[in-house]
Protein backbone atom coordinates (compact mmCIF):
# COMPACT_ATOMS: atom_id res chain seq x y z
CA UNK A 1 0.00 0.00 0.00
CA UNK A 2 1.43 3.37 -0.94
CA UNK A 3 0.77 6.00 1.64
CA UNK A 4 -1.00 9.26 0.94
CA UNK A 5 -0.28 10.46 4.45
CA UNK A 6 2.34 9.01 6.72
CA UNK A 7 2.74 10.28 10.28
CA UNK A 8 5.45 9.14 12.68
CA UNK A 9 5.63 9.98 16.40
CA UNK A 10 3.92 13.31 15.98
CA UNK A 11 3.99 15.55 19.03
CA UNK A 12 1.91 18.69 19.52
CA UNK A 13 1.93 20.49 22.82
CA UNK A 14 0.07 23.55 23.96
CA UNK A 15 2.07 25.29 26.70
CA UNK A 16 3.47 22.00 27.88
CA UNK A 17 0.20 20.06 27.61
CA UNK A 18 0.63 17.22 25.09
CA UNK A 19 -2.41 17.42 22.80
CA UNK A 20 -0.84 14.84 20.51
CA UNK A 21 1.50 12.44 22.22
CA UNK A 22 3.55 10.46 19.73
CA UNK A 23 0.93 9.59 17.12
CA UNK A 24 1.84 7.37 14.16
CA UNK A 25 -0.58 6.68 11.31
CA UNK A 26 -0.54 5.63 7.68
CA UNK A 27 -3.37 6.45 5.29
CA UNK A 28 -3.22 4.71 1.91
CA UNK A 29 -3.87 6.37 -1.45
CA UNK A 30 -7.59 6.30 -2.18
CA UNK A 31 -8.43 5.09 1.29
CA UNK A 32 -11.08 6.48 3.58
CA UNK A 33 -9.69 6.61 7.09
CA UNK A 34 -11.69 7.45 10.21
CA UNK A 35 -10.57 8.87 13.53
CA UNK A 36 -12.86 8.58 16.57
CA UNK A 37 -12.56 9.66 20.17
CA UNK A 38 -14.19 11.93 22.73
CA UNK A 39 -13.49 15.66 22.93
CA UNK A 40 -9.98 16.38 24.06
CA UNK A 41 -8.67 13.13 22.64
CA UNK A 42 -6.63 15.02 20.03
CA UNK A 43 -8.50 13.96 16.91
CA UNK A 44 -9.05 17.49 15.63
CA UNK A 45 -5.52 18.50 16.65
CA UNK A 46 -4.20 15.70 14.45
CA UNK A 47 -5.99 17.10 11.39
CA UNK A 48 -4.86 20.62 12.23
CA UNK A 49 -1.26 19.50 12.60
CA UNK A 50 -1.38 17.75 9.22
CA UNK A 51 -2.90 20.78 7.50
CA UNK A 52 -0.43 23.20 9.07
CA UNK A 53 -2.96 25.09 11.19
CA UNK A 54 -1.10 23.89 14.28
CA UNK A 55 2.62 23.39 14.53
CA UNK A 56 4.01 20.01 15.55
CA UNK A 57 7.28 20.02 17.43
CA UNK A 58 8.50 16.48 16.97
CA UNK A 59 7.95 13.60 14.57
CA UNK A 60 7.66 13.45 10.80
CA UNK A 61 4.85 14.06 8.33
CA UNK A 62 4.98 12.81 4.75
CA UNK A 63 2.19 13.70 2.33
CA UNK A 64 2.29 12.24 -1.18
CA UNK A 65 6.00 11.51 -0.82
CA UNK A 66 6.98 14.98 0.39
CA UNK A 67 8.05 15.77 3.92
CA UNK A 68 6.71 18.66 5.95
CA UNK A 69 7.54 20.02 9.37
CA UNK A 70 6.24 22.61 11.83
CA UNK A 71 3.61 24.84 10.26
CA UNK A 72 5.24 25.49 6.92
CA UNK A 73 3.25 24.21 3.95
CA UNK A 74 3.78 25.23 0.35
CA UNK A 75 1.20 25.90 -2.34
CA UNK A 76 1.57 22.42 -3.73
CA UNK A 77 0.53 21.02 -0.35
CA UNK A 78 -2.72 22.96 -0.36
CA UNK A 79 -3.45 21.86 -3.88
CA UNK A 80 -3.11 18.27 -2.71
CA UNK A 81 -4.77 18.60 0.70
CA UNK A 82 -7.94 20.50 1.51
CA UNK A 83 -10.04 20.58 4.67
CA UNK A 84 -13.73 20.82 5.59
CA UNK A 85 -14.53 22.05 9.08
CA UNK A 86 -17.18 21.19 11.62
CA UNK A 87 -19.12 24.38 11.94
CA UNK A 88 -20.55 25.55 8.63
CA UNK A 89 -21.53 28.82 10.32
CA UNK A 90 -18.00 29.64 11.37
CA UNK A 91 -16.01 28.47 8.37
CA UNK A 92 -17.34 30.77 5.64
CA UNK A 93 -16.47 34.46 5.46
CA UNK A 94 -19.65 36.33 6.47
CA UNK A 95 -19.03 39.28 4.15
CA UNK A 96 -18.12 37.36 1.01
CA UNK A 97 -20.54 35.98 -1.54
CA UNK A 98 -20.35 32.33 -2.53
CA UNK A 99 -18.79 33.48 -5.81
CA UNK A 100 -15.99 35.32 -3.98
CA UNK A 101 -15.46 32.38 -1.59
CA UNK A 102 -14.93 30.01 -4.50
CA UNK A 103 -12.92 32.50 -6.56
CA UNK A 104 -10.23 33.12 -3.96
CA UNK A 105 -8.56 29.68 -3.97
CA UNK A 106 -8.65 29.64 -7.79
CA UNK A 107 -6.86 33.00 -8.03
CA UNK A 108 -4.28 32.10 -5.37
CA UNK A 109 -3.37 28.93 -7.21
CA UNK A 110 -3.47 30.53 -10.66
CA UNK A 111 -6.18 28.38 -12.19
CA UNK A 112 -7.60 29.15 -15.63
CA UNK A 113 -11.20 28.74 -16.80
CA UNK A 114 -12.48 30.32 -13.61
CA UNK A 115 -16.08 30.79 -14.75
CA UNK A 116 -16.51 27.19 -15.77
CA UNK A 117 -14.85 25.89 -12.63
CA UNK A 118 -17.12 27.84 -10.29
CA UNK A 119 -20.24 26.75 -12.16
CA UNK A 120 -19.10 23.15 -12.17
CA UNK A 121 -18.20 23.22 -8.46
CA UNK A 122 -21.68 24.50 -7.55
CA UNK A 123 -23.34 21.90 -9.75
CA UNK A 124 -21.28 19.15 -8.25
CA UNK A 125 -22.46 19.90 -4.71
CA UNK A 126 -26.05 20.11 -5.93
CA UNK A 127 -26.65 23.83 -5.46
CA UNK A 128 -26.75 25.27 -8.97
CA UNK A 129 -25.78 28.75 -10.10
CA UNK A 130 -28.75 30.36 -8.32
CA UNK A 131 -26.65 30.27 -5.15
CA UNK A 132 -23.61 31.92 -6.66
CA UNK A 133 -24.20 35.49 -5.53
CA UNK A 134 -25.64 34.79 -2.11
CA UNK A 135 -23.98 35.49 1.22
CA UNK A 136 -23.47 32.65 3.65
CA UNK A 137 -26.09 34.01 6.07
CA UNK A 138 -28.67 33.49 3.32
CA UNK A 139 -27.98 29.76 3.32
CA UNK A 140 -29.08 26.94 5.63
CA UNK A 141 -26.54 24.86 7.56
CA UNK A 142 -26.61 22.05 5.02
CA UNK A 143 -26.20 24.47 2.10
CA UNK A 144 -23.25 26.13 3.84
CA UNK A 145 -21.56 22.78 4.33
CA UNK A 146 -22.08 22.11 0.61
CA UNK A 147 -20.32 25.40 -0.17
CA UNK A 148 -17.47 24.45 2.17
CA UNK A 149 -17.14 21.15 0.30
CA UNK A 150 -17.26 22.94 -3.07
CA UNK A 151 -14.51 25.29 -1.89
CA UNK A 152 -12.37 22.31 -0.90
CA UNK A 153 -12.99 20.41 -4.12
CA UNK A 154 -12.52 23.35 -6.50
CA UNK A 155 -8.71 23.01 -6.30
CA UNK A 156 -8.98 19.38 -7.35
CA UNK A 157 -7.18 18.05 -4.29
CA UNK A 158 -6.19 14.43 -3.79
CA UNK A 159 -6.75 14.32 -0.06
CA UNK A 160 -9.67 15.71 1.93
CA UNK A 161 -9.43 16.25 5.69
CA UNK A 162 -12.92 16.21 7.19
CA UNK A 163 -13.28 17.48 10.76
CA UNK A 164 -16.74 16.41 11.97
CA UNK A 165 -18.35 17.58 8.73
CA UNK A 166 -21.89 16.64 9.76
CA UNK A 167 -22.06 16.92 13.53
CA UNK A 168 -23.62 20.39 13.41
CA UNK A 169 -26.34 19.21 11.02
CA UNK A 170 -29.73 17.53 11.42
CA UNK A 171 -29.83 13.78 10.87
CA UNK A 172 -31.73 14.13 7.60
CA UNK A 173 -29.24 16.70 6.24
CA UNK A 174 -26.33 14.58 7.49
CA UNK A 175 -27.38 11.75 5.15
CA UNK A 176 -27.36 14.14 2.17
CA UNK A 177 -23.88 15.48 2.97
CA UNK A 178 -22.46 12.00 3.56
CA UNK A 179 -23.84 10.85 0.20
CA UNK A 180 -22.34 13.91 -1.48
CA UNK A 181 -18.92 13.20 0.05
CA UNK A 182 -19.04 9.57 -1.03
CA UNK A 183 -19.99 10.57 -4.56
CA UNK A 184 -17.13 13.07 -4.74
CA UNK A 185 -14.71 10.46 -3.47
CA UNK A 186 -15.82 7.94 -6.11
CA UNK A 187 -15.71 10.48 -8.95
CA UNK A 188 -12.31 11.92 -8.08
CA UNK A 189 -10.63 8.97 -6.44
CA UNK A 190 -10.03 10.98 -3.27
CA UNK A 191 -8.37 9.99 -0.04
CA UNK A 192 -10.43 10.86 3.04
CA UNK A 193 -9.33 11.37 6.61
CA UNK A 194 -12.52 11.84 8.59
CA UNK A 195 -12.83 12.78 12.24
CA UNK A 196 -16.08 12.08 14.06
CA UNK A 197 -17.40 11.12 17.47
CA UNK A 198 -20.15 9.10 15.80
CA UNK A 199 -19.12 5.50 15.24
CA UNK A 200 -22.10 4.93 12.95
CA UNK A 201 -20.92 7.66 10.58
CA UNK A 202 -17.34 6.39 10.63
CA UNK A 203 -18.29 2.78 9.96
CA UNK A 204 -20.51 3.96 7.09
CA UNK A 205 -17.86 6.16 5.48
CA UNK A 206 -14.51 4.56 6.26
CA UNK A 207 -12.60 1.38 5.56
CA UNK A 208 -10.23 1.67 8.49
CA UNK A 209 -10.29 3.70 11.67
CA UNK A 210 -8.13 4.75 14.56
CA UNK A 211 -9.46 5.21 18.09
CA UNK A 212 -7.85 8.07 19.99
CA UNK A 213 -7.72 8.89 23.67
CA UNK A 214 -5.72 11.54 25.56
CA UNK A 215 -3.55 12.38 22.56
CA UNK A 216 -2.64 8.80 21.71
CA UNK A 217 -3.89 6.25 19.21
CA UNK A 218 -5.44 3.47 21.30
CA UNK A 219 -5.93 1.11 18.38
CA UNK A 220 -6.27 0.95 14.61
CA UNK A 221 -8.63 -1.49 12.95
CA UNK A 222 -10.70 -2.19 9.85
CA UNK A 223 -14.29 -0.89 9.99
CA UNK A 224 -15.72 -4.42 9.82
CA UNK A 225 -14.10 -5.15 13.18
CA UNK A 226 -16.62 -2.78 14.79
CA UNK A 227 -19.48 -4.88 13.51
CA UNK A 228 -17.87 -8.15 14.58
CA UNK A 229 -16.71 -6.52 17.80
CA UNK A 230 -13.16 -7.60 17.20
CA UNK A 231 -11.29 -4.95 19.09
CA UNK A 232 -9.05 -5.09 22.07
CA UNK A 233 -9.28 -1.71 23.79
CA UNK A 234 -11.86 -1.29 26.50
CA UNK A 235 -12.25 2.33 25.47
CA UNK A 236 -13.43 1.29 22.00
CA UNK A 237 -16.12 -0.84 23.62
CA UNK A 238 -17.23 2.15 25.72
CA UNK A 239 -17.58 4.28 22.60
CA UNK A 240 -19.54 1.52 20.88
CA UNK A 241 -21.94 1.13 23.81
CA UNK A 242 -22.44 4.90 23.85
CA UNK A 243 -23.30 4.92 20.16
CA UNK A 244 -26.06 2.39 20.66
CA UNK A 245 -28.24 4.74 22.68
CA UNK A 246 -29.69 4.72 26.13
CA UNK A 247 -30.53 1.49 27.96
CA UNK A 248 -32.45 1.41 31.18
CA UNK A 249 -31.23 -0.59 34.16
CA UNK B 1 -48.05 4.10 31.72
CA UNK B 2 -51.00 5.46 33.65
CA UNK B 3 -52.38 8.87 32.87
CA UNK B 4 -54.30 10.30 35.83
CA UNK B 5 -57.77 11.71 35.31
CA UNK B 6 -56.74 15.37 35.32
CA UNK B 7 -53.50 15.44 33.34
CA UNK B 8 -50.45 17.26 34.63
CA UNK B 9 -50.28 19.39 31.54
CA UNK B 10 -52.84 20.04 28.83
CA UNK B 11 -51.86 21.68 25.59
CA UNK B 12 -54.57 22.33 23.07
CA UNK B 13 -54.02 24.07 19.74
CA UNK B 14 -50.89 25.91 20.86
CA UNK B 15 -49.61 28.49 18.38
CA UNK B 16 -46.48 30.61 18.60
CA UNK B 17 -46.04 33.38 16.05
CA UNK B 18 -43.09 35.73 15.57
CA UNK B 19 -43.69 39.00 13.75
CA UNK B 20 -40.80 39.81 11.41
CA UNK B 21 -40.13 42.46 8.79
CA UNK B 22 -41.15 40.03 6.06
CA UNK B 23 -44.38 38.94 7.71
CA UNK B 24 -45.33 36.51 10.43
CA UNK B 25 -43.35 33.35 11.10
CA UNK B 26 -45.50 30.59 12.51
CA UNK B 27 -43.07 28.58 14.62
CA UNK B 28 -45.70 26.41 16.28
CA UNK B 29 -48.97 25.82 14.45
CA UNK B 30 -51.60 24.08 16.51
CA UNK B 31 -49.90 21.57 18.78
CA UNK B 32 -52.07 19.54 21.15
CA UNK B 33 -51.15 16.90 23.69
CA UNK B 34 -51.77 15.91 27.29
CA UNK B 35 -49.09 14.81 29.69
CA UNK B 36 -49.38 12.74 32.85
CA UNK B 37 -46.59 11.46 35.06
CA UNK B 38 -44.82 9.99 32.07
CA UNK B 39 -41.91 10.62 29.78
CA UNK B 40 -42.87 12.28 26.55
CA UNK B 41 -40.38 12.84 23.76
CA UNK B 42 -40.70 15.63 21.19
CA UNK B 43 -38.59 15.04 18.10
CA UNK B 44 -38.00 17.11 15.01
CA UNK B 45 -35.27 18.82 13.04
CA UNK B 46 -34.17 22.43 13.52
CA UNK B 47 -37.01 24.81 12.85
CA UNK B 48 -39.71 22.24 13.54
CA UNK B 49 -40.97 24.18 16.56
CA UNK B 50 -40.04 21.60 19.19
CA UNK B 51 -38.04 24.00 21.37
CA UNK B 52 -40.58 26.80 21.00
CA UNK B 53 -43.27 24.38 22.24
CA UNK B 54 -41.18 23.72 25.36
CA UNK B 55 -40.43 27.39 25.87
CA UNK B 56 -44.08 28.38 25.55
CA UNK B 57 -45.01 25.92 28.31
CA UNK B 58 -42.21 27.24 30.49
CA UNK B 59 -43.14 30.85 29.71
CA UNK B 60 -39.80 31.76 28.16
CA UNK B 61 -41.01 32.86 24.75
CA UNK B 62 -39.57 36.27 23.76
CA UNK B 63 -41.89 39.18 24.56
CA UNK B 64 -42.63 40.17 20.98
CA UNK B 65 -43.94 36.72 20.04
CA UNK B 66 -47.65 35.96 20.09
CA UNK B 67 -48.84 32.85 21.92
CA UNK B 68 -52.37 31.57 21.55
CA UNK B 69 -53.94 28.32 22.64
CA UNK B 70 -57.42 26.96 23.18
CA UNK B 71 -56.03 25.59 26.41
CA UNK B 72 -52.64 25.66 28.04
CA UNK B 73 -53.14 24.37 31.54
CA UNK B 74 -50.85 23.08 34.25
CA UNK B 75 -53.12 20.81 36.28
CA UNK B 76 -56.27 22.92 36.37
CA UNK B 77 -54.52 26.30 36.26
CA UNK B 78 -54.56 28.27 33.03
CA UNK B 79 -50.97 29.25 32.23
CA UNK B 80 -51.84 31.95 29.71
CA UNK B 81 -54.41 33.74 31.89
CA UNK B 82 -52.44 33.86 35.15
CA UNK B 83 -50.52 37.02 36.11
CA UNK B 84 -46.77 37.11 35.49
CA UNK B 85 -45.92 36.92 39.18
CA UNK B 86 -47.81 33.65 39.57
CA UNK B 87 -46.14 32.30 36.49
CA UNK B 88 -42.76 33.21 38.00
CA UNK B 89 -43.63 31.41 41.20
CA UNK B 90 -44.46 28.32 39.19
CA UNK B 91 -41.32 28.48 37.08
CA UNK B 92 -38.40 26.78 38.79
CA UNK B 93 -40.65 25.51 41.58
CA UNK B 94 -43.23 23.30 39.91
CA UNK B 95 -42.11 23.46 36.28
CA UNK B 96 -38.38 23.29 35.57
CA UNK B 97 -36.33 23.28 32.41
CA UNK B 98 -32.92 21.85 31.56
CA UNK B 99 -31.23 23.62 28.67
CA UNK B 100 -28.81 22.34 26.09
CA UNK B 101 -25.45 23.81 26.90
CA UNK B 102 -24.30 24.34 30.51
CA UNK B 103 -21.61 26.69 29.17
CA UNK B 104 -24.23 29.24 28.16
CA UNK B 105 -27.10 28.58 30.52
CA UNK B 106 -25.35 28.73 33.89
CA UNK B 107 -24.49 32.13 35.34
CA UNK B 108 -20.75 32.55 34.68
CA UNK B 109 -20.08 34.97 37.56
CA UNK B 110 -21.76 32.99 40.31
CA UNK B 111 -20.62 29.72 41.85
CA UNK B 112 -22.62 26.56 41.20
CA UNK B 113 -23.57 26.27 44.85
CA UNK B 114 -24.80 29.85 45.01
CA UNK B 115 -27.00 29.32 41.97
CA UNK B 116 -28.63 26.27 43.51
CA UNK B 117 -29.15 28.05 46.83
CA UNK B 118 -30.65 31.00 44.94
CA UNK B 119 -33.25 28.70 43.39
CA UNK B 120 -34.17 27.31 46.79
CA UNK B 121 -34.37 30.64 48.56
CA UNK B 122 -36.48 32.16 45.79
CA UNK B 123 -39.16 29.56 46.18
CA UNK B 124 -38.97 28.43 49.79
CA UNK B 125 -38.65 30.15 53.15
CA UNK B 126 -35.56 28.41 54.48
CA UNK B 127 -32.38 29.36 56.25
CA UNK B 128 -29.12 29.68 54.34
CA UNK B 129 -27.64 26.76 56.23
CA UNK B 130 -30.54 24.51 55.36
CA UNK B 131 -30.47 25.64 51.72
CA UNK B 132 -26.80 24.80 51.56
CA UNK B 133 -27.25 21.35 53.01
CA UNK B 134 -30.07 20.64 50.54
CA UNK B 135 -27.98 21.91 47.65
CA UNK B 136 -25.13 19.61 48.70
CA UNK B 137 -27.50 16.67 49.00
CA UNK B 138 -28.80 17.42 45.52
CA UNK B 139 -25.29 17.60 44.07
CA UNK B 140 -24.67 14.21 45.61
CA UNK B 141 -27.87 12.89 44.05
CA UNK B 142 -26.58 13.78 40.58
CA UNK B 143 -23.50 11.71 41.39
CA UNK B 144 -21.01 14.49 41.83
CA UNK B 145 -18.31 12.83 43.87
CA UNK B 146 -17.08 15.78 45.87
CA UNK B 147 -20.12 18.06 46.35
CA UNK B 148 -18.38 20.35 48.86
CA UNK B 149 -15.71 21.22 46.31
CA UNK B 150 -18.05 21.59 43.34
CA UNK B 151 -20.36 23.81 45.41
CA UNK B 152 -17.68 26.51 45.41
CA UNK B 153 -16.65 26.18 41.76
CA UNK B 154 -17.61 28.55 38.95
CA UNK B 155 -19.25 27.05 35.83
CA UNK B 156 -16.11 27.55 33.72
CA UNK B 157 -14.13 25.43 36.16
CA UNK B 158 -16.11 22.26 35.52
CA UNK B 159 -16.45 19.99 32.49
CA UNK B 160 -19.54 19.91 30.29
CA UNK B 161 -20.83 16.71 31.87
CA UNK B 162 -20.33 18.11 35.36
CA UNK B 163 -21.98 21.40 34.39
CA UNK B 164 -25.00 19.57 33.01
CA UNK B 165 -25.29 17.56 36.23
CA UNK B 166 -25.14 20.80 38.20
CA UNK B 167 -27.95 22.16 36.04
CA UNK B 168 -30.03 19.02 36.65
CA UNK B 169 -29.39 19.47 40.38
CA UNK B 170 -30.45 23.10 40.22
CA UNK B 171 -33.65 22.25 38.35
CA UNK B 172 -34.67 19.34 40.55
CA UNK B 173 -33.80 20.81 43.93
CA UNK B 174 -37.26 22.33 44.41
CA UNK B 175 -38.94 19.07 43.46
CA UNK B 176 -40.80 20.12 40.30
CA UNK B 177 -43.80 18.17 39.04
CA UNK B 178 -42.95 18.80 35.41
CA UNK B 179 -39.48 18.82 33.91
CA UNK B 180 -38.77 20.04 30.39
CA UNK B 181 -35.40 18.91 29.05
CA UNK B 182 -34.43 20.68 25.83
CA UNK B 183 -31.61 18.70 24.20
CA UNK B 184 -30.07 18.01 27.60
CA UNK B 185 -27.18 15.95 26.27
CA UNK B 186 -26.55 17.26 22.74
CA UNK B 187 -23.60 19.40 23.82
CA UNK B 188 -21.96 16.52 25.68
CA UNK B 189 -19.54 13.86 24.60
CA UNK B 190 -21.00 10.51 23.57
CA UNK B 191 -19.47 8.71 26.54
CA UNK B 192 -20.74 11.31 29.01
CA UNK B 193 -24.22 11.46 27.44
CA UNK B 194 -25.25 8.08 28.80
CA UNK B 195 -24.10 8.90 32.33
CA UNK B 196 -26.12 12.12 32.39
CA UNK B 197 -29.15 10.37 30.90
CA UNK B 198 -29.10 7.59 33.45
CA UNK B 199 -28.89 10.12 36.29
CA UNK B 200 -31.83 12.00 34.81
CA UNK B 201 -33.73 8.76 34.29
CA UNK B 202 -33.22 7.63 37.87
CA UNK B 203 -34.25 10.96 39.40
CA UNK B 204 -37.34 11.28 37.22
CA UNK B 205 -38.42 7.76 38.22
CA UNK B 206 -37.66 8.20 41.93
CA UNK B 207 -39.27 11.58 42.32
CA UNK B 208 -42.25 10.85 40.12
CA UNK B 209 -42.47 13.77 37.75
CA UNK B 210 -43.66 14.34 34.23
CA UNK B 211 -40.91 14.78 31.68
CA UNK B 212 -40.88 16.40 28.26
CA UNK B 213 -37.69 15.42 26.47
CA UNK B 214 -36.97 17.55 23.41
CA UNK B 215 -34.35 16.31 20.95
CA UNK B 216 -33.51 15.91 17.29
CA UNK B 217 -32.29 12.37 17.93
CA UNK B 218 -35.21 10.03 17.31
CA UNK B 219 -33.40 6.90 18.44
CA UNK B 220 -32.22 8.45 21.69
CA UNK B 221 -35.67 9.80 22.49
CA UNK B 222 -37.38 6.53 21.74
CA UNK B 223 -34.99 4.64 24.01
CA UNK B 224 -35.61 7.11 26.83
CA UNK B 225 -39.30 8.00 26.63
CA UNK B 226 -42.63 6.17 26.86
CA UNK B 227 -44.27 8.12 24.07
CA UNK B 228 -42.91 10.14 21.16
CA UNK B 229 -44.35 13.13 19.32
CA UNK B 230 -42.78 13.87 15.93
CA UNK B 231 -42.96 17.49 14.78
CA UNK B 232 -42.48 18.92 11.32
CA UNK B 233 -42.86 22.57 10.32
CA UNK B 234 -44.59 23.52 13.58
CA UNK B 235 -47.10 20.68 13.61
CA UNK B 236 -47.36 17.22 15.07
CA UNK B 237 -47.16 14.76 12.21
CA UNK B 238 -47.20 11.61 14.27
CA UNK B 239 -47.61 10.48 17.85
CA UNK B 240 -46.80 6.95 18.91
CA UNK B 241 -45.56 4.80 21.80
CA UNK B 242 -41.77 4.35 21.71
CA UNK B 243 -42.14 0.61 21.50
CA UNK B 244 -44.02 0.93 18.19
CA UNK B 245 -41.42 3.14 16.54
CA UNK B 246 -40.61 0.49 13.95
CA UNK B 247 -44.25 0.64 12.85
CA UNK B 248 -44.25 4.40 12.29
CA UNK B 249 -46.65 5.41 9.52
CA UNK B 250 -45.69 8.93 8.55
CA UNK B 251 -43.04 9.09 5.79
CA UNK B 252 -41.18 11.82 7.72
CA UNK B 253 -40.79 9.63 10.83
CA UNK B 254 -39.74 6.70 8.68
CA UNK B 255 -37.30 8.93 6.81
CA UNK B 256 -35.75 10.16 10.07
CA UNK B 257 -35.29 6.57 11.23
CA UNK B 258 -33.84 5.44 7.93
CA UNK B 259 -31.34 8.16 7.24
CA UNK B 260 -29.02 7.38 10.16
CA UNK B 261 -25.87 5.43 9.32
CA UNK B 262 -25.47 2.48 11.67
CA UNK B 263 -22.79 -0.06 12.36
CA UNK B 264 -23.33 -3.28 10.49
CA UNK B 265 -25.59 -2.03 7.71
CA UNK B 266 -24.22 -1.40 4.27
CA UNK B 267 -26.37 1.17 2.52
CA UNK B 268 -24.69 3.31 -0.10
CA UNK B 269 -25.97 5.90 -0.75
CA UNK B 270 -27.95 6.51 2.44
CA UNK B 271 -31.67 7.03 1.93
CA UNK B 272 -32.46 10.75 2.19
CA UNK B 273 -35.67 12.47 3.15
CA UNK B 274 -37.84 13.35 0.22
CA UNK B 275 -39.74 16.26 1.72
CA UNK B 276 -43.28 16.45 0.46
CA UNK B 277 -44.97 19.82 0.39
CA UNK B 278 -48.17 18.41 1.87
CA UNK B 279 -46.37 17.50 5.13
CA UNK B 280 -46.09 21.18 5.97
CA UNK B 281 -49.70 22.05 5.18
Amino acid sequence: MTSAISIRDMLVSYEGFPALDGVSLDVGVGESFGIVGESGSGKSTLLRAVSGLTSFSQGTLTVNGRSYSGRRRDKEFYQTVQMVFQDPYGSLHPRQTVDRLLLEPLVIHGFDNIEARITRALDEVGLGSGFRFRYSHQLSGGQRQRIAIARALILEPKILLLDEPTSALDASIQAEILNLLEQARRDRNLTFVMVSHDLGVISHMCERLAVMKTGKVVETMPAEALEKREFSADYTRQLLVASEGFRRG
Amino acid sequence: MTVSTSPLLTVEDLRVTFPTRTGEVNAVRGVSFALGKERLGIVGESGSGKSQTGRAIMGLTPGHAKITAKKLAFGDRDLLAMPKSERRALRGKRIAMILQDPKYSLNPVSTIGRQIVETLKTHEKISTAEAKSRALAMLEAVQIRDPERVFDLYPHEVSGGMGQRAMIAMMLVCGPELLIADEPTSALDVTVQLEVLSILDKLVAERGMGLIFISHDLRLVSSFCDRVIVMYAGKIVEELPSADLAGAQHPYTRGLLNCLPTIGTDRHPLPVLDRKREWAL
